[in-house]
């Protein structure tokens, strides 16, 4: 029954957790860009300091115009709330320090952006989190991986930059199977393309930076609950479901039957790492969603328009997309997915036949993709993975992450397909000179 | 905070309560909060929390066979005021005031009948009376739940934009109720607790003679945009009421069915009025 009350996609993407404002009329969402905000007296203080009332206290806490943002992705995921943080990689460390302490394991995927990669492996291992990578597609790994101390799963919706889609139903059973939630980031995907939660996932986080900005102007992270998780018939998160002395001594499942988590990461979390959002920065990302499906419609054309281009190439050994049928992911994209294989986004790698110098010449020779360390823009992106966005990880690791000493990542954006064709042309042209006969010495 | 109940053929059962984050005080008045069909305690947290932080015991309940409390689930409005009038004694309180929302103000209603001026106060949220139920509202709670589920959110939401919610600000209230509907359905495995609270709603008749005999003030507390329950549906229980030389009032807030998360204030605003606090 569409209408106002079951609006679908782009109307959420517009109205949701947004009215005009009440004191101006101000149409557009304005940006609250303040610390704080008064007390109408002694006693509103401090029940909203207990939580006896809900408002706004301090921007660190929570903020109107983020909360509009907050709103808005919950409304797409089909979650119960959200919680903007300081950027993707806030919301990742969010999320698991609400979770667990020292002494705690995450099973994760082997297929995974790099600074989330060192994230888990590197840094949450010093504070006693222990992470075990698994191969996405490797169902039985992901079981054997279990320990009594496992608190959490963990994948990309579409893995960085391999794009190997996670079967999320068989994952997010398995991990239901041993009392555990399981967290996806869908960062490339987007709500638009698809609906963790649908498909069995627990809770949802994205760089908020990438396509849901769109423009490649802001730092910013959100992390969404889907309510699905009973973190009491689990019995595996005290921290949810026992009082908390932190708090008021509040039993975080006894207050919200479905949104313990959200609770606790609002109110510890963001109260003591604080790793908060600007208002600014939602209020731009909040400017990005509403043209999110439009955009996303036009990265997909675009996408696989180049990817039809390289795959025809005589000097391209390999295009990591879904569209190709030999990709290890393409049936299970299809599958998934909201548009089958061209929903696998426009974030993909490829490989050129030759040496590194190729490679480093097809870069320098492009003009109009930019070679920088970001993805989800408008404008069309370029990078070598291996020497900078997933450097530290062993080759080992860089080959469970689908990435070759040789491979490049491209970000497909919003420009006039054509050009971007004959600006790879021209680029594949300066590799191969490069390599051929007359260029060595 | 757990209470062991016994049912009319002696079986023990525990019932859960919802006390506000304060322990129980016997010194202090009582306030029984009491939900509709497939929510539980959790709806009514912006309001209960702070009552029991002002000076009320406050025993949010949930029904039996929903979400924490053991039991059967009430087949009937008139079976859910036994259960409230056995809580009440289990936690030996003399007297009380009861606030219910929907089914829970029917129950609410007819529990204030029956125990006479052992209700000190009485609070119905979101009431109508008749409360009819569509048919095909029932027969999909029954064959098709999730779908019910949706319907009964688009039909009790009123914004895409509430103010800070249950959770804080950054709750999407229509996913919040979708997932506690999903959670309380499946707590319980042997009864399809969604089609027999409907049920119940819907074969309830006694709610014209039950305000006639009410001994205590009266809150009609309706939301405007109401779908479930409009503001025209509640006439008949004004009327009788009104006809029966009640005390009584009607407030109004610019909200549908949503009432305690989409407008938690104006809730509470019109709650402590009721009540005799300073709002």
């Amino acid at each position: 029954m569409p209408g106002y009350n079951d609006p679908s996609f782009d109307t959420l993407a517009l109205h949701a957790g947004a009215a005009p404002d009440p004191s101006t009329g101000a149409r557009a969402v304005p940006i609250h860009l303040t610390t704080s905000f008064v007390f109408e007296s002694s006693d509103h203080a401090a029940s909203l300091f207990n939580l006896e009332r809900a408002g706004h206290v301090y921007s660190r806490i929570s903020n109107p115009t983020n909360a509009v943002l907050e709103q808005r992705v919950a409304a797409l995921e089909g979650g119960i709330g959200a919680i903007t943080t300081a950027s993707g990689q806030a919301a990742l460390h969010l999320t698991i320090a609400t979770l667990m302490g020292a002494g705690s394991h995450i099973v994760a995927s082997t297929a995974l952006y790099g600074g989330s990669h060192n994230l888990l492996h590197y840094t949450l291992s010093r504070f006693g989190i222990e992470t075990t990578f698994v191969q996405p597609n490797d169902m039985d790994a992901w079981r054997a991986a279990v320990r009594p101390n496992t608190k959490l799963f963990f994948g990309e919706t579409v893995g960085n930059p391999g794009l190997d889609v996670l079967d999320i139903p068989t994952v997010s059973s398995i991990a239901h199977e041993a009392g555990v939630p399981l967290l996806v980031d869908s960062t490339l995907t987007t709500p638009y393309l698809v609906k963790p939660f649908e498909l069995g996932a627990d809770l949802v986080y994205h760089s908020a930076t990438k396509f849901l900005s769109g423009h490649g102007t802001v730092i910013g992270g959100v992390v969404v609950d889907g309510g699905s998780f009973d973190w009491e018939k689990s019995g595996k998160f005290p921290e949810l479901t026992q009082s908390y002395e932190g708090f008021h001594n509040m039993v975080f499942s006894e207050e919200s039957t479905v949104g313990a988590f959200l609770l606790r990461a609002r109110r510890e979390g963001l109260r003591d790492f604080g790793a908060c959002m600007s208002p600014h920065s939602a209020w731009l990302i909040l400017q990005g969603i509403e043209t999110l499906s439009l955009r996303m419609d036009r990265h997909m054309a675009n996408t696989e328009k180049v990817v039809q281009f390289l795959a025809s190439h005589p000097l391209v050994s390999r295009v990591g997309h879904p569209l190709i049928e030999s990709h290890p992911s393409h049936a299970l994209a299809e599958k998934l997915l909201r548009f089958g294989v061209r929903g696998a986004g426009s974030v993909f790698s490829f490989d050129i036949q030759g040496s590194r110098e190729q490679g480093k010449a097809f870069i320098e020779a492009l003009k109009i993709f930019s070679h920088l360390a970001n993805v989800g823009d408008c404008r069309s992106l370029v990078i070598h993975p291996a020497s900078t966005t997933h450097f530290r990880m062993s080759d080992d690791a860089l080959r469970g992450a689908g990435i070759g000493p040789g491979t490049i990542r491209l970000s497909i954006g919003l420009e006039d397909p054509a050009d971007l064709i004959d600006d790879l042309k021209r680029a594949l042209k300066a590799a191969e000179k490069v390599g051929s006969p007359s260029n060595k010495a | 905070m757990k209470f062991t109940l016994h049912t009319p053929t002696g079986q023990a059962y525990e019932t859960y309560a919802y006390t506000g984050g304060k322990a129980f005080d016997a010194t202090q008045p009582t306030l029984v909060f009491i939900h509709g069909v497939l929510n539980d305690h959790s709806v009514w947290i912006l309001q209960t929390r702070y009552l029991a932080h002002h000076g009320f015991n406050v025993l949010a309940v949930d029904l039996p066979g929903h979400g924490r409390s053991g039991g059967d689930a009430p087949r009937s409005v008139e079976e859910a005021a036994l259960f409230i009038e056995a809580l009440l004694d289990a936690a030996g309180i003399q007297q009380a005031g009861l606030i219910g929302h929907s089914w829970g103000s029917l129950i609410s209603l007819e529990t204030a009948a029956r125990l006479k001026e052992r209700i000190t106060h009485l609070a119905l949220v979101g009431t109508a009376f008749p409360m009819k139920v569509s048919p095909a509202l029932i027969e999909a709670s029954l064959n098709e739940p999730t779908k019910a589920l949706q319907m009964v959110n688009v039909f009790s939401r009123a914004t895409l934009a509430a103010p800070p919610s249950v959770l804080g600000p950054g709750t999407w209230v229509y996913g919040a109720s979708m997932a506690l509907g999903r959670r309380v359905l499946a707590s319980n495995l042997q009864v399809n607790i969604f089609h027999r609270g409907f049920v119940a709603c819907d074969s309830y008749k006694n709610g014209l003679q039950a305000m006639a005999a009410v001994t205590c003030p009266v809150l009609f507390l309706l939301g405007e945009s109401d779908q479930m329950t409009p503001p025209r549906a509640a006439k008949s229980l004004i009327d009788q009421a009104q006809a029966t030389g009640k005390k009584f009032s009607v407030v109004k807030i610019p909200m549908g069915h949503h009432q305690m998360s989409e407008a938690p204030e104006e809730t509470l605003d019109a709650l402590k009025t009721f009540l005799g606090l300073a709002t």
